[in-house]
């Protein structure tokens, strides 16, 4: 029976929201066991959110003090000796993921599949390529280490309530000085996470500033939604490039998306085509968003989303 | 310094992609092809760096068929020094690229490699991080902002956390990401002084590198489509309507 290695992506504090997922579709590859690696500085508290995921037989903890960050050139070689005696090596496709697991690969001389959506049999899956415009199904040699990033709007979060063994190990692979951690200027974050939160409400271009944009931060503050905006938003510098949704920035899967003022550009759909419900507000009838949207409302947003956070006060 | 350029050839951006009806792939017959839009910036960049005398340099490499020399082309026009083609039919997995590549920097000497972050066909965005474990080289991935000074590269990245700065040794290879840059607009001066520029065609064979694809694509299906919505007239029938989904309470 395989074995599966997850890689759990975290800030440094706590866990994030890739690890869970990553292990509802490792469960769909027959594995025999499913563990978590956690590699950080201190590794402890976020290992003990780790074990609590059902379906995780064991979490590795790797504690050394250059793990303080998350610089894939750190972290990949110890990954490496790891994931030796796994069939595979799994991490959410997130920038955390993205950065390190095709790293890892390289060092370990095999391919990577990159957005796996969903797994059809062992050694056969599906991913999506051309901004979702078209999904392939890959199939991998069964003696070739696996090594994959998960896509985590394909896959519901694995319950917690769990109580895995933790494991501190340790690696004595040799770690590069080449790269060095200088800062992180984090999105101030009171509101809900982006990537994991149920309700989003997105702005696109049409809100012309940072200024106006804050009628969008009003309704999503009135419903407990997280922000998102398109690329157009973000290149105009109305919001920080974090919140940018689509193709290149974050792919979601919310129960409730509101796009205002977007168009529906095709890289901007494939990163909501997982979201339960799709409402548009756009003043152009002939949008492309609405062509994807459940509920669809035409009109100018600066007198509608006014009035809709005034009703659902 | 010498700066290594990656450059795909992928259908353009505005095209959308349509699977062919017998599962064997997307229909490419007559669709416009381009850059891939991550490796304009990539290659702007580069140029900028250049034009700051940071290096002597700038090279474009594109591993693909024949007509790819139609967007090395551009990139000459772009301001490429020079251009070199690695030839290959064959659909080339990120692996082998980055395999290819790597022969190309031994043979050149490169002191910094900047590819895309992701090509927009196959989306898969490993090259780079790839590329700069065999290298056995720092990476930048997903580089907003690039300063070199002292045989150190001090980049800004977009993470989902934030902007986060880190600093590497050169040589490194780093990927662009969508705010790093704006491409110049080619001049039609330009293209003429490009088919000047070299360009040089090589093959895999002459790198000694030969392919080993891992994956095998057994079918391409078209995603599922979402059912046909509806509209609404104002904002209180809106309301109504996502209470009665239950998406609103
Ligand atoms: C390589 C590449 C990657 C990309 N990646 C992404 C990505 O990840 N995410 C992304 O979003 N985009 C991405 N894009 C950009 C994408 O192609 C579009 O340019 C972008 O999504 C457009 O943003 P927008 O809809 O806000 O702006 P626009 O297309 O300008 O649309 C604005 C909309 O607002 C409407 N409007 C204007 N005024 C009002 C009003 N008063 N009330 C109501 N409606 C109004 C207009 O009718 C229009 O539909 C990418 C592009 C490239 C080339
Ligand atoms: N065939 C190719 N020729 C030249 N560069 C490539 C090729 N394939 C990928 N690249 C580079 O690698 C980047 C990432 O590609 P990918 O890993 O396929 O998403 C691209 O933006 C290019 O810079």
């Amino acid at each position: 029976m395989s074995r599966v290695l997850i890689i759990a992506d975290h800030d440094g504090k706590r866990l994030g929201g890739g690890a869970a997922r990553c292990v509802t579709a490792a469960g769909k590859l027959g594995a025999a066991e499913i563990h978590l690696a956690v590699l950080a500085s201190p590794g402890g508290p976020i290992a003990a959110e780790a074990a609590q995921i059902t379906g995780v037989s064991k979490v590795l903890v790797v504690e050394r003090a250059e793990n303080a960050h998350p610089l894939a050139a750190v972290l990949a070689p110890q990954v490496v000796k790891l994931a030796a005696g796994y069939e595979y090596v799994l991490a959410a496709s997130n920038t955390f993921g993205k950065d390190l697991l095709p790293r890892v690969a390289g060092l370990l001389g095999v391919g990577q599949v990159s957005d796996l959506m969903s797994v059809e049999g062992p050694h056969t899956f599906k991913r999506p390529i051309y901004a979702g415009n078209a999904i392939i199904t890959v199939e991998s040699p069964a003696d070739v280490k696996l090594v994959a990033t998960v896509r985590t709007a394909s896959f519901a979060a694995a319950a917690g309530g769990g109580s895995a063994p933790i494991e501190v190990v340790g690696t004595e692979a040799a770690l590069p000085a080449h790269t060095r951690f200088v800062s992180l200027n984090a999105a101030n974050n009171d509101r809900p996470e982006l990537q994991s939160a149920p309700r989003v409400i997105s702005g696109g271009r049409a809100l012309g500033s940072a200024e106006n944009f804050k009628i969008i931060y009003a309704l999503a503050d009135r419903i407990g939604a997280a922000v998102g905006a398109s690329r157009a938003a973000v290149d105009a510098g109305y919001v920080p490039s974090d919140l940018q949704v689509g193709q290149t920035g974050k792919i979601i899967s919310p129960a409730l998306y509101v796009a205002i003022g977007i168009s529906g550009a095709i890289q901007h759909l494939t990163g909501i085509k997982d979201a339960r419900t799709i409402v548009a507000i756009n003043k152009d009838a002939e949008a492309p968003i609405f062509e994807v949207a459940d509920v669809g409302l035409i009109g100018d947003l600066f007198k509608i989303v006014p009035e809709l956070t005034a009703l659902l006060g | 310094m010498k700066i290594l350029v990656g450059v795909k050839r992928v259908v353009d951006y505005n095209v959308r992609v349509r699977v062919k009806p017998d599962g064997s792939g997307v229909a490419l017959d007559g669709v416009k092809m381009s850059i891939n839009p991550f490796d304009e910036i990539a290659l702007e960049e580069a140029l900028r760096i250049r034009e700051r005398g940071q290096a002597t340099e700038v090279i474009a490499v594109a591993i693909g068929p024949e007509e790819v020399q139609t967007q090395l082309r551009s990139a000459l026009a772009m301001g490429a020094d020079r251009a070199i083609l690695v030839k290959c039919d064959a659909a080339v997995e990120p692996r082998d690229v980055a395999r290819t590549l790597l022969a190309v920097i031994g043979q050149e000497g490169i002191g910094l490699a900047i590819l895309g972050k992701q090509a927009i066909d196959d989306d898969a965005g490993q090259t780079g991080q790839m590329l700069a474990a065999l290298w056995d080289r720092p990476q930048v991935s997903f580089a907003s902002k690039i300063d070199i000074k002292d045989g150190v590269a001090v980049a800004m990245r977009e993470v989902d956390s934030g902007i986060e700065t880190i600093e590497v040794d050169l040589p490194a290879v780093i990927t662009s990401d969508l705010r790093l840059n704006e491409p110049r607009y080619i001049k039609l001066p330009d293209i003429m002084k490009a088919k000047k520029k070299p360009l040089a065609i090589t093959d895999m064979a002459t790198l000694g590198v030969s392919l080993a694809p891992q994956f095998k694509v057994l079918k391409t299906d078209a995603p599922p489509q979402r059912a046909r919505g509806i509209m609404v007239k104002d904002v209180p029938e809106l309301v109504a309507e996502l209470k009665k989904r239950g998406v609103l309470s």
